[in-house]
């Protein structure tokens, strides 16, 4: 029991990661009709807009302290971070340890302003060319980022705490009655649901109970009508991009304490987030989520020696495997919506 | 004149890429050697195969892409099936390459039969995502060696790769025969003739040539699909599927047919890479390597016979010129200019070469598929058509007999 349990904890996290991606791709897919090549790509700049924030909370200056030798008998230089001159060093070295949390804030604007910019500059003019131009042209976007961040922070992973609060882990187990040391699950790990879960409420309710959600859901029922009623579909679907893209965003940079960020990791989850798309229906969000959920503990449960010992490697290739069944048994996904991408 | 059941333009055409495969050495060597400009010499055996064999890879891909229209990011899964085949064929044969290339085309086609019986059920995004998924799912299973470890045997040597040890039985190999891939005693890596003029300096290549002779097979073979009535076919699903079906034709064994013809180019030339170098790793069946071909087939004009070779070239060629250079070069290029400026270039550029290079690859193929949706060809008929002066009308001229573009569900909602 317990370690069913732990499984499923253990694939949350990962879940999680996909859930998030997976929603803004077909947010983006359900407004605009457009598969984002570039999505994984939003999901590396997010991480990088943590790594990056946290650089820049280490700049620092040196000052010479001649009360203190180093091992060559020189006055020892010893680097202070302006963030800690300007804030006195409790201040300021808290600031440093929080830069991921901090970086949350840091990057909605950023990455509101990339995915804006993204369609406006680009996806715009491609709305009446054929699908596979539209994934051409996002895939050529996505090399362009990566290698873009690969010139600016290098090719090897960045790792990027957490804050120290939160390293070290929860003995979950015993706040659900079990013995002791039986579910040990990382403080980050269990923060990184929550948030992902608050992000995705924050993502459906801003759908379902505003004017402006619902104007959208309305939009992505039926464009055409909502246009003839004069209101302009397409600024609201423009910011729903933007939105899209700030999911994938914060989606990065909460991931960054659990795997060190590098360039090519937006790729790596991309292919998946495809396949939780497919899996969880074409345009439909809700599928998207749970698809994403459902993967990443499937993932987790084959990954347990009792399946390994049966079918060698099943944990890697689970998610594809299960992707395929889907689509030969239910072609539209868990939960796709009737005419969408049929032909 | 007519050869080979073409009609007097393709034999023209067919004729000319002979020429220009087999004068390749020549052509892609026009600097002296230790001229400055000898870097941008391509004539070496390693490239020029490697032209021939992403070529072939290419021209496969186009009859799947530009024929069918039918978008496939899984392509390396075959690439790297046929490189497997043929380097067990020489574990467990010997070194002849006679015995692996058939298997590499036989087994791939096989796989490409299993992966596009599925992935065919669906077309568009959904046909994309699905060989993307197959494709990953082919190099996870390769790069932890998973049908190695269910069979207890290895398969295929998991990250390490599979080569050639001592200890394998290769059972025909001869006491005379040559220890590294060959074609019936002709040794791939060796060169047949290396003549010199005055500075320049030529290399004939047993490798290159045994490449080109079959990329330009491949080329044959898909000039006559593109000319056949099956080529026919291919083109009206990707022009209207629907149409096609309310016809009563059913599309999909035509589709099968282009997906598993295009596998078996793949697994050729995954088969050829093994022959020049006879090693097979699971690097080469990555998604990445996948893109690559689309690249390569954009960038030269997709749907078009010349387009692909074009694009593979185009591709491995500017590939090593690019990496090729460094800060320390681009500073000796600039150096007549003002420091200042001289600096703010070279960090300007220094994005772009070296490392960079798939940063400028990256920018070359969106700046292709924004403005020139027919990559280089339809490039070089513009200028063509500018110099001549034709009138641009004739391009639509028949405009008429075109059917027109039909939405998919998803651009219908526009207004």
């Amino acid at each position: 029991m317990d370690a069913i349990l732990l499984q499923i904890l253990n694939g949350l996290d990962k879940g999680s990661a996909y859930a998030l991606i997976a929603l803004g791709l077909t947010l983006i897919f359900g407004t605009l009709g457009v598969v984002n090549f570039a999505h994984g790509a939003i999901f590396m700049i997010g991480a990088f807009c943590a790594v990056g924030l946290s650089q820049i909370l280490n700049i620092s200056f040196e000052t010479i302290d001649p009360t203190k030798l180093d091992f060559l008998g020189n006055p020892a230089k010893i680097k202070t971070a302006y963030v800690e001159s300007w804030f006195g060093t409790e201040i300021g070295a808290a600031i440093i340890d929080w830069a991921v949390p901090l970086a949350i804030l840091f990057s909605i604007p950023i990455m509101l302003f990339a995915g804006w910019a993204m369609e406006r500059g680009l996806i715009k003019h491609f709305y009446k060319r054929p699908h596979a131009d539209q994934i051409l042209v996002t895939f050529g976007l996505a090399i362009v980022l990566q290698e873009i961040v690969k010139a600016f922070f290098g090719a090897n992973p960045i790792p990027t705490p957490a804050p120290a609060m939160f390293q070290g882990s929860i003995d979950f187990g015993m706040l659900v009655g079990f013995p002791e040391n039986a579910i040990i699950y990382p403080y980050w790990r269990l923060i990184y649901f929550l948030f992902s879960g608050v992000v995705i409420v924050a993502v459906f309710s801003f759908l379902r109970f505003t004017t402006f959600g619902m104007v959208v859901r309305a939009g992505m029922a039926d464009r055409e009508t909502v246009g003839i009623l004069g209101i302009n579909i397409d600024r609201r679907f423009t910011i729903m991009f933007g939105v899209a893209a700030a999911v994938a965003g914060l989606a990065g940079v909460m991931y960054t304490p659990i795997n060190s960020p590098n360039y090519h990791m937006g790729m790596d989850f991309l292919v998946l987030s495809f396949v939780v798309v497919v899996v969880g229906g074409m345009g439909s969000l809700e599928g998207a989520v749970a698809a994403g959920f459902l993967l990443g503990i499937l993932e987790s449960f084959a990954s347990m020696n009792v399946f390994k010992d049966i079918i060698p490697g099943i944990d890697q290739i689970i998610i594809y495997l299960v992707a395929i069944i889907i689509l030969l048994t239910r072609p539209r996904g868990l939960m796709g919506r009737k005419g969408v991408m049929e032909e | 004149m007519k050869i080979l059941g073409l009609n007097e333009k393709d034999s023209r055409f067919l004729l000319i890429v002979i020429f220009l495969t087999l004068a390749t050495p020549v052509l892609l060597q026009p600097f002296p050697e230790g001229s400055g400009m000898a870097q941008f010499n391509a004539g070496y055996p390693d490239l020029m195969q490697r032209f021939a064999i992403f070529g072939i890879f290419a021209i496969g891909f186009n009859i799947l892409f530009g024929l069918t229209g039918y978008l496939s990011f899984g392509h390396a899964a075959f690439l790297g099936i046929g490189s497997y085949a043929v380097v067990w064929m020489y574990k467990l044969l010997d070194y002849n390459v006679i015995w692996g290339l058939p298997l590499a085309v036989v087994v791939s086609g096989i796989v490409a039969l299993g992966i596009g019986f599925i992935s065919l059920r669906r077309s568009g995004i959904y046909f994309s995502i699905l060989t993307l998924a197959f494709a990953q799912m082919m190099f996870v299973i390769s790069y932890s060696d998973l049908f190695g470890r269910f069979v207890g045997t290895t398969i295929t040597n998991g990250e390490t790769g599979l080569q050639v040890y001592g200890n394998d039985p290769q059972v025909l190999l001869g006491a005379t025969e040559p220890s590294s891939p060959h074609f019936f005693g002709i040794v791939m890596r060796e060169n047949f003739w290396t003549p010199q003029f005055g500075d320049w300096q030529f290399t004939f290549n047993n490798g290159y040539y045994f490449c080109a002779v079959i990329a330009i097979l491949a080329f044959y073979l898909s000039l006559r699909i593109f000319r056949s009535p099956f080529g026919l076919m291919l083109r009206a699903i990707k022009t209207n599927q629907n149409r096609l079906n309310y016809t009563g034709v059913h599309s999909r064994p035509y589709t099968l047919a282009a997906f598993v013809i295009s596998g078996m180019y793949a697994g050729l030339a995954g088969g050829l890479l093994a022959a020049m170098d006879p090693l097979a790793g699971a690097e080469r069946m990555q998604w990445t390597e996948s893109g690559t071909v689309v690249l390569m087939t954009i960038l030269g004009g997709a749907g078009t016979l010349m387009g692909p070779v074009l694009g593979a070239g185009f591709i491995k060629y500017f590939e090593n010129i690019f990496s090729k250079i460094n800060d320390n070069v681009l500073h000796q290029w600039f150096a007549w200019m003002p420091d200042g400026l001289e600096d703010a270039i070279v960090w300007v550029l220094h994005f772009f070469v070296g490392k960079g290079w798939h940063l400028t690859l990256g920018v070359l193929f969106m700046l292709v598929v924004i403005f020139l949706p027919g990559g280089l060809v339809e490039g070089g008929t513009r200028i063509w058509r500018f110099i001549r002066g034709t009138d641009r009308k004739e391009k639509t001229a028949d405009a008429t007999h075109q059917p027109e573009h039909v939405a998919y569900v998803a651009e219908k909602e526009e207004f």
